[in-house]
């Protein structure tokens, strides 16, 4: 390291010290940028490969209510991809670069996405558990360091809101229906707890990466920590809900002031990241069969713009 | 903060078509600028691709006014930005530092002066 960088190096950490943001032409480490660019592509593309489960919905949906809603949320979803890919172009890629990555598996999504949608409660549920895991994560995010993702997440986490309580909502009315809906409710539950709790990552001491995560202010709590705050938030939404968390060792800890907790099956976690999950085959081919199938529509787009281009050219000449 | 601050110009300058890549990876990259009601200054709050100008705007309407949240949208192609150096240090801002009596508390007027 020359003195020059040597000097921009200590006021990038002065400036993340006194909890500034980095913009997107200051200088930053090498390290802070690929890590970046890792953390946002990887939480565009879960927004993404997200709209697949929920959209399984749309044409099924019970009502029409149930359906603008769902058409909505499904939307939003696409666009949080869409404001996080812009995100990391502040950093010097490519958004196309990007969904090529992902439709070849070098890049990765969130692995709770690789779960099946198998009744419409499940729908309720990815908006209580899955979305209330993902608010509980991102929160925090809108303190992170760097000021293009800060801000995405600001506008995200107010959307977030609309799909965690559309999706309560959808579940009181399944618990005030009939025996068969409450029992569609917890069977999807059952389904749901546990990955939802693996949506933090790895424990603590399998997450190599979070102390200079959380040194540059790119992560704000560790996995730990925002999985129990998940846990203790959760617990008296399900007794409103008169629902049961499949964990028999789930009970108040007096003394820590927090849940305790049963353990999490990490041998199922990696081999759902690793791409043996349900559906991680199907999720990307439909992901590559939408990026394929597009390629008409961006191909008439573009026709479209050089034919007025060509005519406003021409219209000019004329004039 | 510059209004152009989470502006990318394309690095390599104008972007090239080359056989074999699709279409929209050439598409320009446009900042987004949303007014968010009468009587407030339009503010950055995103980019996208587009194929032209008006398609730009459509997709930004789409993207970023789901919920009433502006009455008017500007998009401009991020490489028709000039943008200020990021670097504080840079001495494009230094003539502002020294002329402290451009501000009012530059001004000692005894206390008891009433609307002053």
């Amino acid at each position: 390291m020359d003195r020059d960088e040597q000097e921009l190096a200590e006021a990038f950490d002065a400036t993340v010290a006194a909890e500034g943001r980095i913009e997107p032409r200051d200088w930053m480490p090498e390290g802070y940028r690929k890590t970046l660019i890792r953390q946002i592509a990887q939480h565009a593309h879960s927004e993404i490969i997200g709209m697949q489960p929920e959209g399984n919905w749309i044409l099924r949906a019970p009502s029409l209510r149930r359906k603008a809603i769902l058409l909505a949320k499904v939307q939003d979803e696409a666009g949080h991809g869409l404001y996080l890919y812009s995100a990391t172009e502040t950093l010097g890629v490519d958004r196309t670069e990007l969904t090529e990555k992902l439709i070849d598996s070098r890049q990765k999504y969130s692995s709770i996405f690789n779960y099946p949608t198998l009744t419409f409660a499940d729908i309720g549920v990815i908006g209580w558990l899955v979305d209330g895991a993902a608010i509980c994560n991102q929160v925090p995010l809108c303190r992170s360091s760097y000021g293009p993702y800060a801000r995405a997440m600001v506008r995200i986490c107010k959307e977030e809101s609309f799909h965690q309580r559309q999706g309560f909502e959808l579940l009181m009315t399944l618990m005030a229906g009939t025996d068969a809906q409450r029992e569609m409710v917890q069977d999807a539950v059952d389904r749901w707890w546990w990955p939802s709790l693996m949506m933090f990552g790895p424990a603590d001491g399998d997450s190599p990466n979070t102390q200079q995560s959380m040194a540059w202010r790119i992560k704000r709590h560790t996995n730990d920590e925002l999985r129990q705050r998940y846990v203790d938030m959760t617990v008296p939404q399900a007794a409103a809900l008169g629902v049961t968390l499949p964990d028999p060792e789930l009970r108040w800890n007096d003394e820590r002031r927090a849940h305790d907790f049963g353990a999490i099956d990490w041998d199922e976690f990696t081999a759902v990241v690793k791409g043996a999950g349900p559906c991680n085959a199907q999720r990307l081919a439909h992901r590559r069969a939408a990026h394929e199938g597009g390629q008409w529509v961006r191909d008439a787009a573009s026709a479209y713009a050089a034919k007025q281009q060509t005519r406003r050219q021409e219209g000019e000449v004329a004039a | 903060m510059s209004m152009a601050d989470d502006v990318t110009a394309h690095p390599e300058g104008e972007p090239t078509i080359t056989e074999g890549v699709t279409p929209d990876r050439t598409w320009p990259l446009y900042e987004v600028f949303v007014r968010g009601k009468r009587g407030l200054n339009h503010v950055h709050v995103g980019s996208l691709h587009a194929p032209d100008d008006h398609m730009a705007l459509h997709n930004a309407r789409n993207l970023y006014t789901r919920r009433n949240e502006g009455v008017s949208i500007w998009v401009v192609r991020a490489d028709a930005i000039t943008a200020s150096s990021p670097d504080e240090k840079d001495p494009f801002f230094s003539p502002s530092a020294d002329k402290v009596y451009r501000h009012p508390t530059f001004y000692a007027i005894p206390e008891d002066v009433p609307h002053l």
